[in-house]
């Protein structure tokens, strides 16, 4: 028996005492107030504690989803119905919120799962801790505790061995170290069993988990080409009143130079410097706009290059860490620097933020690219406060991408995003012209 | 002056090799691809070599990776960066090996030929000249408070972009329309200030006041 066994056995007996409250106190009070929750909603009261109570349900399983996949690994996909257009006010919000989370069959699933919970789960997450429990109080007795109570009167069982005298009550004691020897062997195996009728209960099916990716395939495909649709309509604008204006502008001067040319040398020569002036305004525009289409340095050097050439660029002090093995896919180079500029100008602007620190690092196992952008500023951002990071998540969605934004008020602003992809194979990008 | 040049759109080579030929320069070679134009410098061992940083094959910083291997190889050979665009990054890379005899501007600076050639002789001369820009994307950085950076006047800092750019005094004078007393007041006023020991050879203070605001 080696201390690594011990240890988990331990673990698990902590765990099991945790899960036994979990179940048979909180599964069993909230089966309890669903039932009567649903029995009211003939009276009207139920419309308004149902969804509350389903909430809690919810959230009382991803607990337990949490646990299982922390402790034991094991994966237990949730799958509720988003609810389409989100919540809405009144009482007509809270009829349609209440029969959409009971026509979800995920909201039964859980319900069953409650009342299994309390019983089944109960029992063998209550093994785990009980079975050393009773030991322990197996060898307490062996210290002399039988003694006054069989003298009080009668026998005294431990568990199925009657004490009465010391001969008993080491038996006893060595009974309990049976059981501890149990527990030591099985304890893990019990808390996977909790946690396989668990998934077996309240994991999502592999065709509804098909189902929610097809649908958040089609959202984040909507999403990317609505963004590239108003990217190009940008982009024409641009040009429109930027570069195409100057070059007709130039040419204009260029005829008019023609004309005065000999018949006023000193107004041609005028027109001359200004036709040079518009050419270089309109070369200084289309860098700008290139820079917003394809940053240069990120086509020449890659993100980590192009990241330390931004943050050259950054009114504020930028700190910049980047781990990377090589080259990225061109998308995602491109997303995550655009992403790292939007955030990075947010921290300078709206932030206020004196310094900034931006780590990039790819993760080769997990194939994850994750960023990860650290202001002083004075926080408060979020993905609600309508400022441009909604956008951005979305962009990062058609790269399955996520975003994260820790920004209590007064700073410090912690956002990081995940993009999982693979490197790119050095000669399979595209020559850039 | 022989000049080797690396450049792959054919219109602007052509354009560079005519008005560097009227202003007396010798076209040692006119390349257009990056192992076209290692072999030149190696070969032919020019004057200065004007090179744009994106070339083929790769389409990636070709033109600047050979100018740097160029240089390693050969210390001090002068090189002249052209680029659709300039970044911080790049110009920290050329001047990083402290020789001189470098230069980084915009492919635009060539509209204004005295003083694009003017550069091409100063960093043949050994000196450096550095696009306007890299300058002001230094300059425009908010260092926190009370760096010595705020506390020059804003003549000063027109001073030191005109001298970060690799400009002599007298230059400097002619540019600003004053003295060269005063300017040289001006710049004897930023080294204190800036904490740099005073030097009178143009390369050396440039190379001081980059590294100055590198940091």
């Amino acid at each position: 028996m080696n201390g690594q066994r011990v240890r988990s056995a331990l673990l698990a007996a902590a765990q099991g005492l945790l899960l036994s409250l979990l179940s048979l106190g909180v599964s069993l009070l909230l089966f309890i107030l669903f039932v009567l929750s649903l029995v009211f909603v003939g009276l009207g009261i139920g419309l308004f504690t149902t969804p509350v109570i389903v909430d809690a349900i919810r959230a009382h399983a991803n607990q337990r989803r949490t646990f299982a996949k922390d402790w034991y690994g094991i994966s237990i996909h949730a799958g509720y119905r988003p609810l389409p257009g989100g919540p809405r006010p009144g009482l007509a919000g809270q009829v349609e919120r209440t029969v959409h989370m009971l026509k979800d069959p995920a909201t039964w699933r859980d319900v069953g799962w409650l009342f299994v919970d309390a019983v089944a789960g109960f029992v063998t997450s209550l093994l785990p801790w009980a079975l050393f429990g009773y030991a322990l109080y197996g060898l307490v007795l062996l210290c002399g505790v039988w003694q006054p109570i069989v003298g009080a009167g009668g026998t005294f069982w431990f568990a199925f061995v009657p004490i009465s005298s010391w001969f008993t009550a080491v038996l006893a004691a060595l009974t309990g170290l049976a059981l501890a020897g149990v527990a030591l062997r099985w304890n893990p195996l019990l808390l996977t069993g909790h946690f396989q009728m668990t998934r077996a209960l309240i994991g999502a099916s592999e065709k509804r988990l098909l189902a929610q990716r097809v649908a958040r395939l089609t959202e984040t495909r909507h999403d990317a080409l609505d963004n590239s649709a108003a990217e190009l309509r940008r982009i024409e604008r641009d040009l429109h009143d930027g570069a195409q204006a100057r070059l007709v502008a130039m040419g204009m001067s260029l005829g008019t130079i023609e004309a005065l040319i000999e018949k006023d040398p000193e107004q041609a020569k005028h027109l001359l410097a200004q036709a040079r002036e518009n050419s270089a305004e309109a070369l200084s525009e289309l860098r700008d706009l290139v820079r917003g289409i394809h940053p240069p340095v990120l086509a020449e050097r890659g993100l980590g290059d192009a990241a330390r050439a931004l943050a050259l660029r950054m009114q504020l002090p930028v700190e910049v860490d980047v781990e990377l093995p090589g080259r990225l896919e061109e998308p995602v180079e491109s997303a995550a620097y655009f992403a790292i500029s939007e955030i990075l100008t947010n921290a300078a602007k709206h932030a206020e933020a004196e310094r900034a620190w931006l780590d990039i690092y790819y993760n080769g196992t997990a194939r994850t690219l994750r960023i990860a952008i650290t202001d002083n500023g004075r926080g408060g951002a979020s993905l609600e406060a309508g400022s441009g990071l909604r956008g951005l998540e979305r962009r990062l969605g058609a790269f399955d991408g996520v975003l994260a934004i820790s920004s209590p008020a007064g700073g410090p602003t912690l956002v990081t995003i995940e993009i999982p992809c693979s490197l790119a194979e050095p000669g399979h990008r595209t020559a850039l012209r | 002056m022989r000049v080797v040049l690396a450049e792959d759109l054919f219109l602007l080579r052509d354009g560079l090799v005519r008005l560097l030929e009227a202003h007396d320069f010798q076209i040692a070679a006119a390349v257009d691809n990056g192992p076209g134009l290692t072999r030149a410098l190696a070969d032919l061992r020019p004057d200065v070599a004007i090179v744009d940083v994106r070339l083929p094959p790769s389409f990636t910083d070709e033109g600047l990776q050979c100018a740097l291997q160029a240089r390693s190889e050969q210390p001090g050979l002068p090189v002249l960066v052209l680029s659709q665009h300039v970044e911080r990054l790049y110009a920290r890379e050329l001047l990083a090996d402290g020789n001189g005899g470098v230069g980084y501007l915009l492919k635009d600076r060539v509209f204004d030929a005295d003083q694009f050639i003017d550069a091409v002789r100063r960093v043949a001369a050994g000196g450096t000249a550095m696009d306007p820009q890299v300058i002001q994307q230094l300059l425009a950085q908010r260092g926190g408070h009370n760096t010595p950076l705020e506390r020059l006047t804003p003549r000063e800092r027109e001073v030191i972009e005109l001298m970060a750019q690799g400009r002599s005094n007298a230059a400097i004078a002619e540019r600003l329309v004053v003295t060269e007393r005063a300017v040289a007041k001006h710049t004897s006023n930023i080294f204190t200030k800036l904490g740099l020991p005073p030097s009178d050879d143009d390369n050396r203070r440039v190379l001081a006041v980059l590294t100055y605001l590198e940091r």
